[in-house]
């Protein structure tokens, strides 16, 4: 038998939100939206969240699970109940006001991704036919497009619990969806866009949205991917790409971040191999005077650090 | 009161595809019970149907008689024919607009073969086509928003009309619990299939009938609602679906003896046979008890591809099973069974999407319908694979225009407002009143199963007097079903009440219609009437609701260039 652990909230009723605690014997093979439809359906009508496809293709049925974004659709239930633990919880997603129980309010996810200008932009007429595109090119929006607006990686970015200006995970893989886009022809103004603050430069790479991404398009990497075409396109004049200069050069040399330079206080999380893959071309916009991307922690082994730049040869 | 030139219900490929047309000059409302990039034209995977020719020849001649062959002769031929012609057209807009296909390597959209299609006309994007397009369409919807405006989470209760003519809907915010109507010169439906009628269904949770018995309601007749496609292979139980792509890359399928049953129904084409034939064949395995362990299963095999090639050609499909079933199938075969897929019939309209309401071709003004939800009827008895999603998008752009040229030159209607939200707040406060004694969720259950078991697949006389009985004995019982949640806020509980109502309902006409059509074609199967009956049936049939009970009527097939064959592969 295990335990739903269900935070349940209805302002109809009462102020504040409450935990619940339902007991079922989870069936084989069941997803966690089976359990929720079968206490919903036999056990308490009032029990809300959202649901359609049921086939982690709509977007609509995440929700916590034990303190993480996931989808309840794609998640097996039993999968759930780690380490003998007999108890599940269920939370509604966060950095979004709740509506009731597991329902929350997207207003403000879907201000962000109407902010990117999520279209393609492009003058010209099109030909009789359709535009050309080759696999290659189709390749680096492939992942992108795969997002279908689930909010998981929204509900747990670190950055957006304490900056509600940020864009989010979100809306930056929809920008990078048409920034990476060969028909699309906005780039330059895309990226300046996106470097103003609250833009990419404010994630601080803590690869929280990859994990909880249910599909490819694992918003970091496309944010990874639109730092680098702010790099080449040399749109720079912003506060995290200023940052970013002394960054790669304080770790060119002690492989750590000089901490009175660069307040560590906005930074946060980090992710090592995320950044190093950044590096070369950081540093190739370094000697072109250009401005490289941010980083966040110290790095323990100096060494091994100016090993790494120097193996880019840079 | 709400008003808009034009007010669409449902966001789905046909809702977007059609406000995208009216919003080129009039003001749009675009209400959907879920955000649009939550409909479920996003779960379709294989493809969008059109003759561009890019990877082999391909005309649309062919293209035209494929559909009408796949239809068993039912499909109105000239509604095909304007179909099939303006495919390239809307295709190569909706790569204007940003869709992202998969590619040749000379950088054109790219096609794959797909049952029943003679050429390689599948135009996808990987595995996801309807992601696609639907969030293609999604983004030049918020691109004009100034003229668009969307209502996501509202539900659609009612149509209005009114002397004829259609002058709004009545809806209701499902985060507030708010009814209003909401005004308009016309109204396009694009509300989507019915395939949650049927207990075990490819369809997603909103797939519940709503258009189609609103219009129902407000004295519309249902077309060809008898035909229901039903996908060999949707996962045990769940109803997910496993594209055909499993089975064209090599997999088997058992029965419980673990015997590739398909040698004895068909053995030329063996498990690549077209849908219906291997759905009627997996049910008569597992009717004469050849189920695996005696349940309703079928073993997808896909064991002997081999983990390299299971990865390289169908990693979705490994994925799905892995998360919804726990199943691996590199080592372990894939429970399935057939699955309520498509729905061929719905809201009768003639080719620009002008809803009909009788046999003669009488248009209701102002209302128009378009998407799964309609019958135009160009899939006829049974739609070939990648020929909806076309559909959706065709005529959703034709009606949309339709809907344009209409309220141009209409003026708002004259709508009694306090009467017609009376009548669903009256429906509400009685959904409330009731005594309690029924669980809608057993009422549910017994629907979705008598459907199955005698609506299903396999149909005849008797099942489906019986299943018609046993669902009128649940609409009684659904007057007295048990409700836990009275609040206004956000209350998921009513709307799923509601919906059982329309399916209810859904499911009496589809059954009706059934037992009158005494012939097999399609995707309608009579055991005592197992040949397809030309002289008789070759026909639409049209249903309605008198003071007696369910009416059937019927009209005449539109035949132009193709006259009736026998159906063979
Ligand atoms: C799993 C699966 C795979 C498929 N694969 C393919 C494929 O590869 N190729 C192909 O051609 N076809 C495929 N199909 C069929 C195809 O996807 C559908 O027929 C098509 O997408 C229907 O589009 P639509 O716009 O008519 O409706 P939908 O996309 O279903 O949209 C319906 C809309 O109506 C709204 N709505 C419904 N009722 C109400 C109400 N009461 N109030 C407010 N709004 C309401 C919904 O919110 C939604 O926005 C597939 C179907 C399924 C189930
Ligand atoms: S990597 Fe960036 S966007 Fe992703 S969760 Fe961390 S801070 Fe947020
Ligand atoms: S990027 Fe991933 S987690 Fe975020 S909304 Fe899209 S699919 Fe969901
Ligand atoms: S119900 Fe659609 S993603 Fe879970």
């Amino acid at each position: 038998m295990a335990k739903f652990r269900i935070k349940r909230y209805n302002p109809e009723k009462q102020a504040e939100p409450y935990y619940e605690e339902f007991d079922y014997d989870i069936p084989e093979g069941a997803t966690l939206l089976d359990c929720l439809n079968h206490l919903k359906w036999n056990v308490d009508g009032t029990l809300t969240y959202r649901m359609s496809c049921r086939s982690a293709i709509c977007g609509s049925c995440a929700m916590k699970g034990n303190g993480h974004a996931l989808l309840a659709c794609q998640k097996q239930a039993a999968h759930l109940l780690k380490d003998g633990s007999d108890t599940i919880t269920i939370e509604p997603l966060g950095n979004m006001p709740v509506i009731k129980d597991l329902a929350t309010d997207f207003q403000q996810f879907w201000d962000k991704v109407d902010q990117v200008k999520p279209y393609l932009q492009n003058k010209e007429k099109p030909p009789e036919r359709e535009r050309q595109q080759s696999p290659q090119q189709f390749r680096k929006i492939d992942d992108a497009t795969t997002c279908i607006m689930c909010g998981a990686c929204y509900s747990d970015c670190n950055v957006l619990e304490v900056d509600k200006n940020f864009l989010g995970p979100a809306a930056l893989a929809k920008a990078q969806r048409f920034v990476g886009d060969s028909r699309d022809q906005a780039t330059r103004d895309r990226i300046k866009e996106l470097s103003k603050p609250g833009g990419m430069w404010d994630c601080t790479h803590c690869g929280e949205c990859v994990e909880r991404c249910p599909k490819p398009a694992e918003p970091f990497y496309r944010i990874k991917e639109l730092m680098a075409v702010g790099l080449e396109e040399g749109v720079t004049n912003n506060v995290g790409a200023r940052h970013a200069l002394s960054f790669v050069k304080s770790v060119k040399h002690s492989g750590r971040l000089n901490e009175s330079k660069i307040p560590i206080e906005s930074m946060g999380y980090f992710n090592i191999k995320g950044l190093l893959d950044l590096v070369p071309v950081g540093l190739r916009m370094l000697l072109k005077m250009k401005i490289p991307p941010i980083i966040h922690k110290p790095i323990d082994d100096a060494k091994d650090v100016r090993r790494i730049f120097e193996e880019f040869g840079e | 009161m709400i008003k808009h030139d034009v007010l669409i219900v449902g966001a789905g490929l046909a809702g977007m595809r059609a406000a995208l047309e009216v919003c080129k000059d009039l003001d749009v409302g675009l209400l959907t019970k879920v955000y649009p990039s939550r409909s479920h034209s996003g779960a379709a995977q294989g493809g969008i149907a059109a003759s561009l020719g890019n990877s082999e020849d391909d005309s649309w001649e062919e293209h035209m008689f494929d559909t009408i062959k796949g239809g068993d002769y039912l499909s109105d031929q000239d509604a095909v024919e304007e179909y099939v012609k303006a495919a390239p057209k809307v295709i190569y807009e909706l790569e204007h607009m940003g869709c992202t296909f998969s590619r040749t390597e000379d950088g054109k959209i790219a096609q794959r073969s797909f049952g029943g299609h003679s050429k390689p006309r599948a135009c996808f994007s990987a595995d996801r086509t309807g992601h696609a397009i639907l969030h293609a369409l999604h983004e030049q919807v918020l691109k004009n928003a100034k003229s668009i405006k969307i209502y996501s989470e509202w539900y659609m209760h009612q149509l209005i009309v009114e002397d004829g003519r259609c002058g709004g809907v009545v809806v209701s915010n499902i985060r507030t619990g708010e009814v209003e109507v909401i005004h308009a010169k016309a109204v396009v439906f694009a509300t989507g299939g019915y395939g949650r009628v049927f207990q075990i269904t490819t369809n997603a949770f909103a797939g519940t009938a709503d258009g189609a018995i609103a219009a129902f309601r407000a004295g519309i007749p249902l077309e060809d609602s008898e035909f229901v496609q039903f996908h060999p292979s949707g996962l045990y139980r769940q109803g997910i679906l496993f594209s055909e792509a499993a089975r064209g890359e090599g997999g088997y399928l058992l029965n419980g003896k673990g015997e590739r049953f398909m040698e004895q129904y068909a053995p030329s084409r063996m498990e690549l046979a077209p849908r219906d034939i291997v759905a009627r064949a997996e049910q008569s395995e597992i009717d004469a008890g050849r189920g695996v362990d005696g349940k309703d299963i079928i073993h997808l095999d896909l064991r002997h591809l081999g983990e390299a090639r299971i990865m390289e050609r169908l990693p979705q499909i490994r994925q799905l099973g892995i998360d919804f079933i726990g199943v691996d199938c590199v080592t372990d075969p894939l429970p399935i069974q057939p699955s309520a897929h498509y729905s061929m019939g719905g809201i009768p309209t003639d080719m620009f999407g002008q809803v009909v309401i009788d046999e003669k071709g009488t248009p209701m003004k102002g209302f128009f319908a378009a998407g799964e939800c309609a019958c135009v009827s160009v899939h006829g008895a049974n739609r070939l694979g990648t020929n909806s999603l076309l559909e959706a998008t065709v005529f959703g752009e034709r009606t949309g225009r339709s809907a344009l040229k209409y309220a141009r030159n209409a003026e708002f209607s004259k709508v009694n407002e306090s009467h017609e939200k009376a009548r669903v707040l009256n429906q509400v406060e009685e959904i409330f009143q009731r005594d309690g004694s029924e669980s809608y969720n057993d009422i549910r259950n017994e629907m979705k199963e008598v459907m199955m078991a005698k609506c299903g697949v396999f149909r005849d006389a008797e099942k489906l007097k019986s299943c018609i009985a046993t669902i009128q004995d649940l609409k009684e019982r659904y007057k007295k079903g048990k409700v836990t949640d009275k609040g206004q806020l956000f209350n998921t509980e009513l709307y799923e009440i509601i919906e059982l109502g329309n399916m209810l309902e859904m499911a009496e006409i589809i059954s009706t219609a059934a037992l009158a059509r005494q012939e097999s074609r399609g995707g309608h199967f009579r055991t005592d009437f197992p040949k397809r009956d030309d002289k008789d049936f070759l026909k639409h049939s049209l249903v309605s609701r008198n003071e007696s009970g369910m009416e059937l009527k019927y009209k005449p097939v539109v035949i132009t260039r193709y006259q009736p064959k026998e159906r063979t592969y």
